[in-house]
């Protein structure tokens, strides 16, 4: 993982831009280093602070260290040693790809539905559907949590009715892919109409005529020249969700088998204390599988994937 | 154990579809709008039944980690495939001509169920809340939002909140589409620059309070030595060390750094990749016009990439609204620093003082506020129809 800004590895040449005009000066160069420096100082400092030993954490800055990088006793492994074996790490690893890797399919999914009938369907509400799915970004997922938590281990009663009963959804991984995916939704839905709606309709309109019905289109047609945006969305959603502490602890719960790894590590601070090297060191173990989806999505964010499509 | 998984082709009973009526007037009308309600409510409910009656075995706490996880991922990704498959098959059976009107209901309908479930109930929930009392036992008419607009750190929060809604989004739209189009022209490490503004994407909230104290930290005399960034730099320059966190009102501007910090790799990918999309035929052209860089980006780029500016834009006012972890996980006092902002002032009445009432009036009045840019964002949703 490329956590330190020095000694950047030479990227391969991407394919779209060999030899063009396009090479950047000086200046555009000079910027994009300043700006990637300033941007990687905090997580310089984070890194720098997991390897260090205690004593010097809470002695001296951690950008001495960089003054005397070779000096060998305050360097150390031992933080990520006690962040590993302090909890159930690996149990509490699996539990988190059992949630996030659904509760980032099924919301793009839906949500792709979603977004190309409001993009390239015809039908009464949509206007004032679309509307309402935007307006719901702003709900603040804080404010669900209560009502939806009653909703799985109560159901809605009104007055002595039961409207909807106990489903009894509390602490099981449906409970919290589907709370993931209703939280996660407006966005989706939002990023990717904006998305699918910008396709050129000659594409749709021409395949509408050589009698493709909207299922074929969308899945033949739509979600192949979507990836750009499908990946993007998928690298949010995952992230959003592997990272999440609040609605993890609500709905899988604080303690027992399916705590997932945020929770671990807030176990772990509550049980090592406020110690900056641990904490560090376990955020780092924590970012570890998002940044690997994020390089392994990032070659689809290719130039010209809906150029020419239209010729074609 | 592993058994239990559910055999795909158990296709849920099809809601009668040879009702549907041959002659195409006036009787079919309710066909239809009976068929949309069917199809857009009750088959995604069936399925999310069954596929619930399947999941038991999700809940087993004692089963292999490695099982689990395996059929979590195989019933969670396959069961969201499935539902959209069987309904499309459902629709399918309609008359043509009822066809293409029920499946538009089919592809946004598992969408409005869920936002109905984890949204929208939720959201009515919080406005009856906001016309109660504390404890939510009695009416109190208009009240809890008199405190809204009365108490003095009520308003001093909508003032800062004022302030995250347009600097922040500032900062990073424009920081994230000036380095995706710099980046964009670079002939190598792209990849390396835009992964390292992104990173802090990767942080959890807990990691990046964890990670700015290393900047702003500060200890006064006697308490150790300072390990802040900035205040070592201070020290450096023989300055005394400054409590960053507690300098009003700058320590505003400090903590809005955090999240564009966090926030500028959304608005870069996410501008890449609509900068990307642009055909190359188009910047070429231009170019053998003769067209500057500058004015190819301001006259071209930045035109065709419009829609996906307000995308973002839209997203990051919106989650400058939301914020409040990072007010809320700073070790200074937000009230006696001046730092409070709307969504803070809603969780702390809600969940640390017990009001609900008061917390559920701050939510609404959040809710309202975004009605302005739910209308720009409709004006474009039309516009964006009217010219393709």
């Amino acid at each position: 993982m490329s956590a330190t800004p020095v000694s950047a590895p030479i990227e391969p040449e991407r394919s779209g831009n060999v030899g063009d005009v396009r090479t950047g000066g000086w200046l555009i160069r000079i910027t994009i280093i300043v700006i990637v420096l300033l941007w990687s100082i905090p997580t310089l400092g984070v890194l720098i602070t997991s390897f260090r030993a205690e004593e010097f954490v809470n002695t001296s800055g951690w950008w001495t260290a960089l003054a005397k990088p070779f000096e060998a006793a305050q360097w150390t492994i031992e933080n990520y040693r006690v962040a590993i074996e302090g909890q159930e790490f690996g149990s509490a690893f699996m539990n988190s790809l059992a949630m996030a890797i659904p509760a980032t399919v099924i919301p793009i999914t839906i949500a792709a539905f979603a977004a190309y009938a409001f993009s390239w369907m015809e039908f009464r509400g949509r206007y004032v559907m679309f509307v309402t799915v935007v307006g719901l970004l702003v709900v603040p997922l804080q404010m669900a949590l209560i009502p939806i938590l009653k909703l799985f281990t109560q159901g809605i009663m009104l007055g002595d009715y039961i409207i909807v009963p106990d489903l009894d959804l509390n602490q099981s991984f449906v409970g919290i892919w589907l709370a993931h995916t209703g939280f996660g939704l407006p966005l989706a839905v939002y990023l990717l109409r904006n998305y699918i709606g910008s396709l050129p309709s000659s594409i749709i309109e021409s395949a509408r005529i050589d009698g493709a019905d909207h299922f074929t289109i969308f899945w033949r047609l739509i979600i192949p020249l979507s990836i750009p945006a499908l990946a993007a969305f998928a690298i949010f959603q995952f992230m959003w969700v592997w990272n999440d502490l609040l609605v993890a602890y609500v709905f899988l719960g604080g303690a027992g088998k399916n705590i997932v790894l945020t929770v671990a590590l807030r176990n772990l601070v509550g049980s090592t204390g406020e110690n900056w090297q641990i904490l560090t060191a376990a955020a780092f173990i924590s970012m570890s599988l998002p940044l690997i989806v994020f390089f392994s999505l990032q070659r689809y964010f290719v130039r010209g994937l809906t150029a020419g499509a239209v010729k074609g | 154990v592993t058994t239990t998984v559910e055999e795909p082709p158990a296709a849920p009973e099809p809601p009668e579809p040879p009702e549907a009526p041959q002659r195409p007037s006036a009787g079919s009308t309710l066909g239809l709008s009976i068929m949309r309600v069917i199809s857009a409510a009750a088959i995604p409910i069936i399925l999310f039944v069954l596929l619930w009656l399947t999941f038991d075995f999700l809940r087993d706490a004692d089963a292999n980690r490695f099982a689990l996880a395996g059929v979590a991922i195989v019933v969670g990704v396959g069961g969201v495939f499935l539902l959209f498959w069987m309904m499309n098959r459902v629709v399918d059976l309609l008359s043509e001509r009822l066809r293409e009107r029920v499946r538009p209901y089919v592809f946004v309908g598992p969408a409005l169920v869920l936002l109905a479930v984890f949204l929208v109930y939720p959201v009515f929930n919080t406005i009856f809340i906001s016309f109660e009392n504390g404890n939510s036992t009695e009416f109190v008419g208009l009240d809890n939002y008199k405190f809204v607009f009365t108490d003095v750190n009520m308003l001093r929060s909508i003032r800062n909140t004022a302030g995250w809604l347009i600097l922040v989004p500032l900062a990073a739209v424009s920081i994230g589409l000036a380095f995706a189009t710099m980046a964009d022209k670079l002939r190598r490490g792209e990849a390396v620059a835009k992964s390292l503004i992104f990173l802090p994407m990767a942080i959890s909230f807990a990691g990046a309070s964890i990670t700015w104290q290393l900047i702003y930290s500060y200890r006064s005399q006697g308490f150790g030595s300072n390990i802040g960034l900035l205040n070592g730099i201070m020290l450096g320059l023989g300055q005394d060390p400054v409590k960053w966190l507690e300098l009003q009102p700058w320590n505003n501007l400090f903590l809005m750094v955090i999240m564009v910090w966090m926030q500028t790799g959304f608005a870069m990918v996410v501008l890449s990749a609509a900068i990307k999309a642009i055909p190359d035929e188009i910047i070429e052209a231009a170019r053998i016009d003769g067209a500057s860089e500058l004015q190819v980006f301001w006259r071209i780029m930045v035109p065709t990439i419009v829609p996906t500016i307000v995308v973002v834009t839209t997203y990051m006012v919106i989650n400058a609204m939301k914020v409040f972890d990072i007010v809320f996980v700073q070790p200074a006092n937000a009230e006696n620093n001046g730092t409070v902002v709307m969504a803070e002032r809603m969780l702390r009445w809600f969940f640390q003082l017990n009001h609900n009432g008061r917390g559920a009036a701050v939510a609404v009045v959040l809710f309202v506020a975004v009605i302005p840019v739910m209308i720009w964002n409709m004006r474009r949703f039309r516009e964006q129809e009217a010219i393709r």
